[in-house]
């Protein structure tokens, strides 16, 4: 491959280091990506039962949120020389030559011993077990081993983002539950939908750059159709939590509402030809997947904060 | 022997080529990195107190 790695000519224009601001070393640990862990975790802890001192609490979610940029920095450090090679990521430090890979891989060792250390010491040590596993699932299992391999990578290394609720359920409860699993499957059964249906989008970059994603290895149709099946298995999956007793009327009549939203879209995509009504049905769905899950975990926390959760499901299934 | 001197020091600061905007980039990243240090000890402190709670007070003296 000619332009692997950051090529060598490109190599020698760059600086030996030292040249990132403290905004770069930020940017590598993917603060958009963590908002979204750091919310996941959030709910986690908050629908645990029994409670936190908020202070311990907080530190949790500052570990997580750490330990997932670990990652994240880690994630971009291995993945420099395909990042180079898309449009969408180009830009990244490490690609345009603001931070080294070193310094980068430094940044993100040091971090995630200092996150599961410290989740261990301050919290206990099942949440920092978990939290050690995620970072181990999401930089050896999905980006060193599965991304640039299959095209299930991401159905797979989706486990990595789904554990942050469960992490959260773990620094109150100090165990793992069949509850914080049925977060954990919520994000796990969305991530391949939400991220096919950007891939899709961006099938021409994954194929420049050489990663299997799932349209550029079996086609479009068959992605299509592969977003369906899992949009159909998520939808029942988001209402276990009522089905489980951990949540109330408000959030099974709303997620239901949400996931038939869902379908919808999964199935206007579904049913649309390559091009660009594919495309528009496609970053729809994307779009739409991303306030659907945000507001799945929000009804959670409504819920829990009103009190609304104390109103069983079962009160609105006909008597037996 | 002030030319050795000079090249000593510079060398003393680890970077004898950086240009004088690296400089001020580290001067940053040390500053970051000081800030977080000081927030990770006050995080144990705060933690520390919480955790021994009420039993603060009980110690024998």
């Amino acid at each position: 491959m000619p332009d692997t790695a950051i090529s060598s000519e490109r190599a020698e224009t760059l600086p030996d280091g030292g040249m990132g601001t403290a905004r770069d070393f930020f940017e590598l640990l993917k603060p958009r990506v963590m908002s979204l862990v750091i919310f996941t975790a959030l709910v986690g802890i908050a629908v645990a039962p029994g409670g936190i001192h908020p202070v311990i609490g907080f530190t949790a979610l500052l570990c997580i949120a750490v330990g997932a940029g670990a990652s994240g920095a880690l994630n971009m450090w291995y993945d420099a020389d395909i990042d180079a090679r898309m449009a969408r990521t180009e830009n990244r430090p490490i690609p345009s030559g603001r931070v080294t890979p070193g310094e980068a891989a430094g940044f993100g060792a040091i971090l995630s011993v200092f996150s599961v250390m410290t989740m261990g010491v301050l919290v206990n040590w099942v949440a920092a077990a978990l939290l050690a596993f995620t970072i181990f699932f999401y930089v050896a299992i999905y980006t060193m081993w599965l991304k640039r391999r299959t095209p299930q990578n991401i159905v797979i290394g989706g486990a990595a983002g789904a554990f942050p609720p469960m992490i959260g359920w773990a620094a109150v409860t100090g165990s793992v539950s069949l509850e914080s699993a049925a977060l954990f499957l919520i994000i796990f059964m969305w991530t391949p939908p939400h991220f096919w249906a950007l891939a899709l989008c961006r099938s021409g970059d994954y194929e420049k750059a050489g990663v299997p994603m799932l349209p550029v290895v079996a086609g479009e149709k068959k992605t299509r159709g592969q977003i369906m099946l899992y949009s159909l298995a998520l939808v029942p999956v988001t209402l276990l939590p009522g089905l489980m007793g951990f949540a109330g009327a408000l959030y099974m009549g709303a997620t239901a509402a949400l996931g038939l939203g869902f379908l919808w879209l999964a199935f206007g995509l579904w049913r649309t030809r390559a091009g660009a009504a594919q495309e528009k049905a496609a970053m729809r769905l994307f779009g739409y997947s991303i306030v659907y899950l945000f507001l799945i975990f929000s009804l959670l926390l409504v819920e829990k904060l009103t009190g609304l959760g104390a109103f069983p499901a079962s009160a609105l299934l006909p008597a037996m | 022997m002030d030319e050795e001197k000079d090249e000593g020091e510079r060398h003393k600061i680890g970077a004898p080529h950086w240009t004088e905007e690296q400089i001020k980039r580290r001067r940053q990243r040390n500053l970051a990195i000081a800030w977080a240090l000081a927030g990770f000890i006050v995080l144990f402190f705060v933690v520390t107190i919480v955790k021994l709670g009420g039993n603060l007070a009980n110690r024998p003296i």
